[in-house]
């Protein structure tokens, strides 16, 4: 077989299955072995990604609105869902990311497992998780989109629950029940669509097509559209998660061990957002017309709701926690505009939030180690006894609140830009109100970004710290963090990267809204 | 064969045939229920011949061959358990008879 | 035209310089500083012989333009005999800014480019910025010598270099509002240096969160314009659609006073300025290159690179008032008096920047680009000499503080105070040095442009303005270095001592830049008209755009002459300002002690040493507001409100998940299952009474049956 028709055939499946085979593999090594354990653990994640690595090198970027690597198989036929995996120009960034994220958490985990240890379940979660998120992003059937999206939350609930801080039960139940919620209502509504759209298949594709079809009759009433853009609304916007959806996940965030809450940063609330556009937006265009203004009031309170929520924090993590509620607040403000130059920024936005948190995460749980406790109170003269921890998380604070040359700008700019002048179908008045409003957000960001950099890292250390010697940046750190820092400037710098990537696909949607009233 | 000849015979067959349940619900003498039993199965018998005489068919008399047989080997077993009834309880009346109650 | 065609290389060399400092730094012999110099020194040699060429491309522009002229009227006076005297007029001609682009982003169909857009205004921005910056690094060297973080400080020198000559040849706004974020972050890095001290790190976020304030206000403004212009970032290309009229009037208002939000921040105009004297926390020289003469200048330098949208946004050609010269004039006059109050040396000069950036606003308000331009340009020289002066003496007196440690100073520091004192006359507007010239052309600006009733009254604001600028700045000299010694100054064991060379040369360079910059643009007109064509007006002639992007092509556009009587006039009132205070402090006479005998003025000095309330307000009220009680409220909304409703779902789920349990599950359910079991027993029991065991029973049954079933056969059938 030619190499390239193997990697057609079989890249995406290799990728994404190669954790849980990776998994697999753990389970049968024993226990003592805790080395091995490690090193095949961190070798699977590769393998993934190095098969990942070279799908996308073998993906044609010049007609990246198409599905590429298209696997097409049967898999229920009682229920005519097929195994339909595929990527195009807005799955490939986020692919990227996830495929960079899960070696990297390995490797920063590597010396310092949480407790209670135990490396091998920790590690087999961890890959299943990256089963999981892979999967989601490569699905283009409604039903295996569901499964990958639902596996996912397993092995995250166990590592808050079982890995987690004091309050883990509560959060990890909290956490499972609350996207489960609204999973059940996303389930209902894709069933609902496969059905309205003619109830022969599950892919995306056709379910658009369908729904589009009936549309173009003009025999699908629009409260049905509506109404299933409702449920999807609600299994997305949780996991976003949009105000007023957002409360599980401080609690998650603080609760989860520092791989666990860089993940879930990372990757996980992107699966929302990224659901809204590959499936709410794509199949439901007309609905998403009705909903838009609502998403935008949402988002732009979840801007400002989340950064009021930052600046009365007094933990260093539940404040980055908080902080994510804004961010995505300024994604999903990309994504309510429906056009062309939102959607890019929501895209952009996702990844850029996926380095930069990941990073402030990482860093928390880098504090949490040396000093045993985030309280903004305790902290303070960072700069002086990590140096270079403390300029990291400098260059992140201003990553994270939007310095133009690094990634964080590229997210919120746009978006704002695109609220200025939304599709047409929508309301400027109101959009451009929220423009304003998102606008005001950046300076609560700056304010509590730096009064909780001023806080942590100037002055001098507390008594308590005074003469505790502590331990600048580690080598496992750097190698786990240098990439992201790197892609953080670069991704500044060069921003076409990723729009370059995700602006086709993007545009044929935009110009789809561009064309409803 | 007609209509009239068979009724005849059909009317014969019912008359056997009550004789014969009464026989075997109101006798208690086990022998004599015995005997009812083979007045019913020639009620049937007369009724099989009969309606086979009607249609010119010979099945009617193959089924009564048969039941006739049959009827030989239970009256053969019957009478067997009978005395054997007889032996161990000096009786063969049916009331005595009552192991199966549950 | 190599160097202009190539100036984007000069912010590329002075970043690398950055990343070298950052990654090297600390292992060079002089922890970095050399490499700052070495590449700055580069930038400014780069950027003199971009002046120069530039300048030889200005004059050919014109001469080709002369010659198609003579052309035309040779041709014309073939036709006609009767000569025209327009050979006296000026030439009217184009000149091409140097351009490079490259693509950065795209969306949709539209591409976004970032590139270089150098014209005049540029060109003289990278002669101030290298020159200055240059300045500063040298005499760093000395003033922060062993400091602590020496390597960081010139890293971030560099860095804001980068950003800052990355601004003034911005090809597009986005880019523009790139570099505009970048030197606030060096700005906000270079203030907290010393972060040890709360008091450095609050200066620091209070610059960078009222710089974000008004970048609200400029991230409006980019979008607007941005849509306005049919999607594009392009300054030249907004510039001539609001020149053209291609963009709606209401359009060009709205984005006009969102820039105007942008400029209150990053100029320190009132209301937004308070950050500006805060941020003399910073080291002295920083406060000289990034708080005087550089960076606070960008959002005047933003106004005058979009000035086609200001222009027609606020009418400026034809109207009698607008925001842009409002908020100079109200920034002349509060800056000005509340300098008078200072006892920090550093404080008194930050306040006077506010001033004078006034007077800069207040000029392009009145339409006079050129004027405004100008006086960045002198100030820039005569304000980073005073900074750099004060921080000799401050060096050499460990304080800021005049009226507690200084005092007789010109004994011990000669050569500081004659540079100070030369920067002073420059600042006050003495004839013949920068400040006066430039000052000049403001109100006459003021006083000759605009629409009906014109601007006169700003001119008064810039007269009174004057008047207060000699008083505060006589003041500050008197306390700083006439006067006894006190405190620090008179320590006798280690008595004050003049500063050393690498101080030293900075101070000359710019007290002898306060002292010629000002005949860069020598007026042409009024009694000084007949001055040689080659040396008049060469600030505009040079550094002003001429082309379809500049308001220069509207009929309103106008420039002011030289007016004998405001220079006059000016001059008077900053004699009568000096002579007034020389009175108050040297001869003790006028009414000593009148703020603690009289209601009124106390009320009005502590309003002034109050800085108007304003930090009351801001620090106080607002931030104090939304990091207390909003913040707080919206949290314990988030836990008691929304997190309560997710809380009690989930607790009522638990509560009837119980009640589904005890109640429903144990008690019906079970019940029912129970039941029937205890059912199937009984209905055995009672069905085995009929096994009785006798066969004829039973054979009743099988007949009763039989004949049930065939009554059914028989009826069905």
């Amino acid at each position: 077989m030619d190499n390239n028709e193997f990697l057609t055939e079989w890249g995406l499946t290799l990728m994404v299955f190669l954790p849980l085979a990776g998994a697999l593999l753990l389970m049968v090594i024993p226990k003592a072995q805790e080395q091995m354990i490690k090193v095949a653990a961190l070798g699977a994640a590769l393998a993934s990604g190095a098969v990942g690595v070279a799908v996308l090198a073998n993906f044609n970027y010049d007609s990246s609105e198409k599905l590429q690597f298209v696997v097409n198989r049967n898999w229920i036929e009682a229920i005519h869902a097929n195994y339909i995996v595929g990527i195009d120009g807005l799955s490939v960034p986020l692919i990227a990311l996830t495929l960079l994220i899960t070696p990297l958490v390995m490797v920063y985990s590597w010396n310092h497992f949480p407790q209670p240890h135990n490396p091998q379940a920790f590690l087999i979660l961890m890959l299943v998780l990256a089963t999981g998120m892979l999967g989601t992003f490569v699905a283009q059937d409604l039903i295996l989109f569901f499964v990958f999206f639902e596996v996912v939350l397993l092995p995250m609930y166990f590592m808050i629950g079982v890995w987690g801080g004091e309050q883990r039960q509560y959060a990890s139940i909290k956490f499972f029940l609350y996207t489960l919620f609204g999973s059940a209502l996303m389930i209902v509504s894709f069933l609902a669509l496969f059905f309205v759209a003619g109830g022969d298949s599950f892919s995306m594709v056709d379910l658009a097509q369908g729904v589009a079809d009936r549309n173009a009759a003009g025999n699908l009433a629009m409260i049905t559209q509506v109404l299933i853009f409702g449920g999807m609304f609600m299994g997305f916007g949780i996991k976003v998660p949009m105000f007023p959806f957002h409360t599980w996940l401080p609690d998650a965030h603080t609760q989860a061990p520092t791989a666990g809450s860089v993940i879930l940063a990372a990757v996980l609330l992107k699966l929302g957002t990224y659901g809204f556009i590959r499936v709410a937006l794509f199949i439901l265009p007309e609905a998403a017309v009705k909903w838009a203004p609502y998403i935008g009031a949402l988002a732009v309170i979840g801007i400002i709701y989340g950064a009021l929520g930052c600046l009365a924090q007094t933990d260093m993590k539940r404040l980055i926690a908080f902080s994510s509620v804004a961010h995505m607040g300024f994604v999903m403000l990309g994504i309510a505009s429906l056009t062309t130059f939102g959607l890019n920024a929501a895209v952009f936005g996702m990844v850029a939030h996926g380095l930069i948190t990941g990073m402030l995460f990482f860093l928390a749980g880098s504090v949490k180690d040396r000093f045993h406790t985030l309280e903004i109170k305790r902290l303070g003269g960072l700069l002086l006894q990590a140096p270079k921890l403390g300029w990291i998380l400098g260059f992140c604070i201003m990553a994270s609140l939007g310095l133009p040359g690094l990634a964080g700008f590229w997210g919120e700019f746009p978006a704002i830009l695109s609220a200025y002048n939304p599709a047409p179908a929508l309301s400027q008045e109101l959009f451009r109100t929220y423009m304003v409003i998102a606008a005001f957000g950046t300076v609560l960001a700056a304010g509590y970004l730096l009064w909780l950099f001023q806080r942590t890292a100037f002055g001098t250390p507390s008594e308590e710290f005074a003469d505790v010697e502590i331990e600048d940046v580690r080598v496992s750190e750097w190698i786990a963090w240098v990439p992201l820092l790197a892609l953080i400037l670069v991704l500044g710098v060069f921003p076409n990267i990723i729009f370059h990537v995700t602006d086709p696909f993007l545009t044929v949607m935009g110009n789809t809204f561009a064309g409803l009233k | 064969m007609d209509d009239l000849l068979l009724n005849q015979f059909l009317l014969l067959g019912a008359v056997l045939f009550c004789i014969g349940v009464y026989g075997v619900l109101a006798r208690r003498n086990a022998v004599l229920v015995l005997m009812s039993i083979e007045l019913i199965l020639n009620a049937v018998n007369i009724n099989l011949i009969a309606f086979g005489a009607f249609w010119g068919s010979i099945t009617g008399s193959v089924f009564a061959l048969f039941v006739i047989a049959i009827a030989a080997a239970e009256v053969g077993v019957g009478l067997a358990i009978v005395l054997l009834i007889y032996r161990n309880r000096r009786s063969v009346d049916l009331d005595d008879v009552a192991e199966m109650k549950g | 035209m190599w160097f202009p065609d190539h100036a984007y290389l000069i912010p590329l060399i002075a970043a690398a310089s950055f990343v070298l400092i950052l990654f090297f730094g600390k292992r060079m012999p002089k922890k970095g500083a050399e490499i700052g110099i070495t590449a700055l020194s580069i930038c400014f040699v780069m950027a003199l012989a971009t002046n120069v060429q530039w300048f030889s491309h200005v004059n050919s522009a014109e001469h080709e333009a002369e010659v198609a002229q003579e052309e035309g009227e040779a041709a014309e006076a073939l036709v006609s005999s009767e000569s025209t005297g327009s050979a006296t007029e000026p030439i009217e001609f184009e000149v091409e800014p140097s351009r490079a682009s490259w693509t950065w982003w795209q969306s949709g169909d539209v591409t976004f480019s970032v590139g270089m857009l150098l014209d005049g205004p540029g060109v003289m921005m990278l002669f101030v910025v290298t020159l200055i910056s240059l300045l500063v690094h040298i005499y760093s060297t000395d003033y922060i010598g062993g400091d602590r973080r020496y390597t960081h400080y010139f890293a971030f020198l560099s860095l804001f270099s980068a950003s800052m000559l990355g601004l003034v040849m911005s090809e597009t706004t986005l880019q523009l509002l790139t570099c505009w974020e970048l030197v606030g972050l060096c700005s906000f890095a270079l203030i907290g240096h010393w972060w040890e001290e709360k008091p450095n790190s609050d200066a620091a976020l209070k610059a960078f969160i009222t710089n974000r304030v008004g970048d609200v206000g400029l991230i409006c403004g980019v979008i607007i314009l941005f849509f306005a212009a049919d999607q594009s970032f392009d300054i030249v290309t907004i510039n001539e659609m609001a020149l053209n009229g291609e963009i709606s009037h209401l359009a060009l208002l709205v984005a006009s006073c969102s820039l105007m939000a942008a400029v209150m921040s990053k100029s320190g105009q009132f209301v937004l300025h308070t950050w500006l004297p805060d941020a003399m926390a910073g080291p002295t020289p920083v406060s000289a290159l990034i708080h005087a003469a550089t960076m606070v200048v960008a959002g005047v330098f933003m106004v005058a690179r979009l000035y086609g949208v200001f222009f027609q946004g606020f009418s400026i050609g034809t109207s009698s008032v607008n925001p842009l010269v409002v908020i100079g004039a109200i920034t002349v006059i509060g800056g000005a008096s509340l300098a008078f109050v200072q006892k920090d040396i550093k404080k008194v000069l930050a306040y006077s920047t506010v001033s004078q950036l006034g007077y800069m606003v207040m000029a392009l308000g009145v339409g006079a680009w050129t004027a405004a331009l100008f006086h960045l340009f002198t100030h820039a020289m005569f304000k980073a000499g005073l900074f750099l002066g004060a921080g000799s003496v401050a060096h050499s007196v460990h304080s800021f503080d005049m009226t507690e440690h200084m005092g007789g100073m010109r004994k011990f520091m000669p050569k500081t105070f004659v540079t100070f004192l030369i920067c002073t006359a420059a600042l006050i507007g003495l004839f013949p040095l920068a400040g006066f010239w430039s000052k000049d052309e403001v109100l006459s600006g003021a006083q000759q442009l605009g629409g009906e009733g014109g601007y006169l009254v700003f001119m008064v604001v810039g007269l009174v303005g004057a008047f207060l600028t000699a008083l505060y700045m006589t003041r500050c000299i008197y306390l700083t270095f006439f006067g006894e010694p006190k405190g620090h100054a008179a320590d006798a064991e280690h008595p004050p001592h003049e500063s050393g060379r690498r101080i030293l040369v900075p101070l000359y360079i710019l007290s002898g830049m306060a002292i010629i910059t000002g005949f860069a643009n020598l007026p042409n007109s009024g009694v000084l008209s007949g001055s040689p064509d080659g040396a008049s007006l060469r600030f505009e002639h040079f550094y002003e755009p001429k082309g379809s992007y500049f308001p220069s092509v509207l009929e309103t556009f106008d420039h002011p002459e030289f007016n004998v009587l405001i220079a006059l006039g000016s001059t008077i009132i900053g004699l009568l300002g000096i002579s007034l205070a020389y009175a108050w402090y040297w001869k003790g006479r006028g009414p000593h002690g009148l703020t603690s005998r009289n209601k009124f003025a106390k009320a009005g000095y502590t309003v002034l040493v109050e800085k108007y309330y304003l930090d009351h307000l801001y620090t106080g009220i607002i931030v104090g507001a939304v990091k207390g009680p909003i913040a707080r409220g919206a949290y314990w909304f988030n836990q008691k409100g929304i997190d309560g409703v997710v809380n009690s779902a989930g607790v009522a789920a638990v509560k009837s998940g119980k009640f589904v349990y005890e109640r429903i599950d144990q008690g019906v359910v079970d019940t029912i299952v129970n039941a029937s079991g205890s059912a199937a027993g009984g209905s055995g029991q009672r069905l085995r009474r009929i096994q009785t065991g006798r066969v004829q029973q039973y054979a009743a049954l099988l007949f009763a049956g039989a004949a049930i079933l065939a009554g059914i056969f028989i009826i069905v059938i």
